[in-house]
């Protein structure tokens, strides 16, 4: 059987709109992943706890608070402080572009801004998968 | 990096929840060193009491699981839970929702939550859940909570893999009390009506628990039908309390080690079977011949009985 994919979408923070966060999470189950969602108002702390118990592929933050530049790097940090760095973590939501540059140094792959195609998104995660460490197992 | 089983399960043995998450993956998508770990981890298991919870889509079942694992946490008791949401048949993903309403307990680390898809399973449980279920019960948890999908009245699986079943309904499902009779009701060892804050709830209650008093009482045990409202979080102490009853007495009478021995001779016919059959088809290059007969059909030469006979006899069965 296929390796599926595995991905934890989370609303870190305090905002309340999560219809971005289901639209993509709807587009990654029809492009075949196993998405898990959480759901709004998660501390960083939650949303690492979630990724490690869940052993996702790929974390997807959502976030239009503009709190990114502290909630983002933080759950990069934690997620290496329990041991594990071969996730994927990437962002989406209203993120400007200098910021983004900046998430990238702290660890966050990529950004998807508003517009952007949810096939992108897909597509972006399954090239990513099939040349990481974790493809094998 | 190649996988290092052995420091893998080293980590596992002292308790490393990376390590767990990292086993339980191995174990769902049949890695080749699944065996291996299962074997490895096999005489840690057999501690842990496994309790299911079914009932239709939106019941309740994720709050009331939520409830009933901080309950068990307030007895010192380590609890895994496993989560199951349905593959869809057409794309192969899946949409793993339960997390949401599990949020008293997901920063416990007494506690462990794992969501699994179906992938294709039509009983309610995903494929590998039992082999789940062992891998957190040799982690060292005392109770495991499964939660199917959402269920109609023919997914029962769950009555195989639990000692105890909770079955949840809510008041509107008391009109098809009657229908369900050949179903869900036959499984359950405890009944609940949850959102019984609902104007009917009492009405449904009565309702279901008169139609279970028609059933023989089995091993001492009568299914109680409790209320709760799980938004709420009442109930939740009751459901608890009759939870724990169920498996004591489960333990006391012998019957959780009669079970544990008819799933080790399931297994074991299940692993031979799975052998067999891939050996036998390797063996005799079936594919190959069930591709000529295939041809052969629909030519209009052969039926599927006659060429399944022909494929027999060539392979001297």
């Amino acid at each position: 059987m296929e390796r599926k994919v595995r991905v934890l979408v989370a609303k870190p923070g305090l905002d309340g709109h999560d219809r971005g966060a289901k639209v993509v999470a709807s587009a990654l189950r029809d492009a075949g992943m196993e998405v898990i969602y959480t759901g709004l108002h998660q501390t960083p702390e939650m949303i690492v706890e979630a990724a490690v118990q869940e052993d996702v592929d790929v974390v997807g933050l959502s976030i239009l608070s503009g709190a990114h530049m502290t909630l983002l790097p933080r759950v990069v940090q934690l997620l290496r402080e329990k041991g594990v760095d071969d996730v994927l973590v990437v962002g989406g939501g209203i993120i400007p572009e200098a910021d983004a540059e900046e998430l990238a140094s702290a660890g966050i792959a990529r950004i998807f801004g508003p517009g952007c195609p949810t096939s992108e998104i897909a597509s972006y995660i399954k090239d990513w998968f099939e040349t990481s460490e974790r493809a094998g197992v | 990096m190649p996988l290092d089983v052995q420091t893998l399960l080293k980590r596992f043995r002292e308790g490393d929840r990376v390590a767990l998450s990292r086993v339980i993956s191995l174990v769902e998508n049949d890695h080749p060193s699944s065996p291996v770990i299962l074997d490895t981890l096999y005489p840690f298991t057999g501690k842990a009491l496994r309790v299911g919870v079914t009932g239709p889509p939106g019941a309740g079942k994720s709050t009331l699981v939520d409830h009933v694992a901080a309950r068990m946490r307030t007895d010192s008791q380590k609890v895994g839970i496993v989560a199951v949401d349905p593959t869809s048949p057409f794309s192969g993903g899946a949409l793993l929702g339960d997390r949401v309403r599990m949020s008293s307990v997901n920063l416990d680390d007494g506690v462990f939550i794992r969501s699994m898809a179906s992938r294709g399973s039509s009983g309610g449980l995903a494929w590998k859940t039992f082999e789940v279920c062992e891998v957190l019960d040799a982690f060292g948890v005392d109770r495991i909570i499964v939660e199917t999908v959402g269920v109609g009245q023919g997914e029962l699986e769950i009555a195989d893999e639990a000692h105890s079943t909770v079955v949840v309904l809510v008041p509107e499902s008391g009109d098809g009390v009657q229908a369900m009779k050949a179903g869900l009701m036959e499984i359950g060892d405890i009944f609940v009506i949850n959102k019984s804050d609902r104007e009917s709830a009492d009405t449904a209650r009565r309702m279901l628990d008169s139609a279970l008093e028609l059933k023989p009482v089995k091993n001492g045990w009568r299914p109680p039908v409790l209320s709760t409202v799980a938004l709420k979080g009442e109930g939740v102490e009751e459901l608890h309390r009759k939870i724990e009853e169920h498996l004591r007495l489960l333990v006391t009478s012998g019957s959780i080690q009669h079970r544990r021995m008819e799933g080790v001779r399931a297994k074991i016919v299940e692993i031979l079977r799975n052998r067999i059959i891939q050996s036998a088809w390797e063996r005799n290059k079936l594919g190959r011949l069930i591709d000529a007969e295939v041809v052969s059909v629909m030519a209009g030469g052969s039926t599927p009985y006659k060429s399944a006979a022909e494929i027999l006899r060539k392979t001297g069965q």
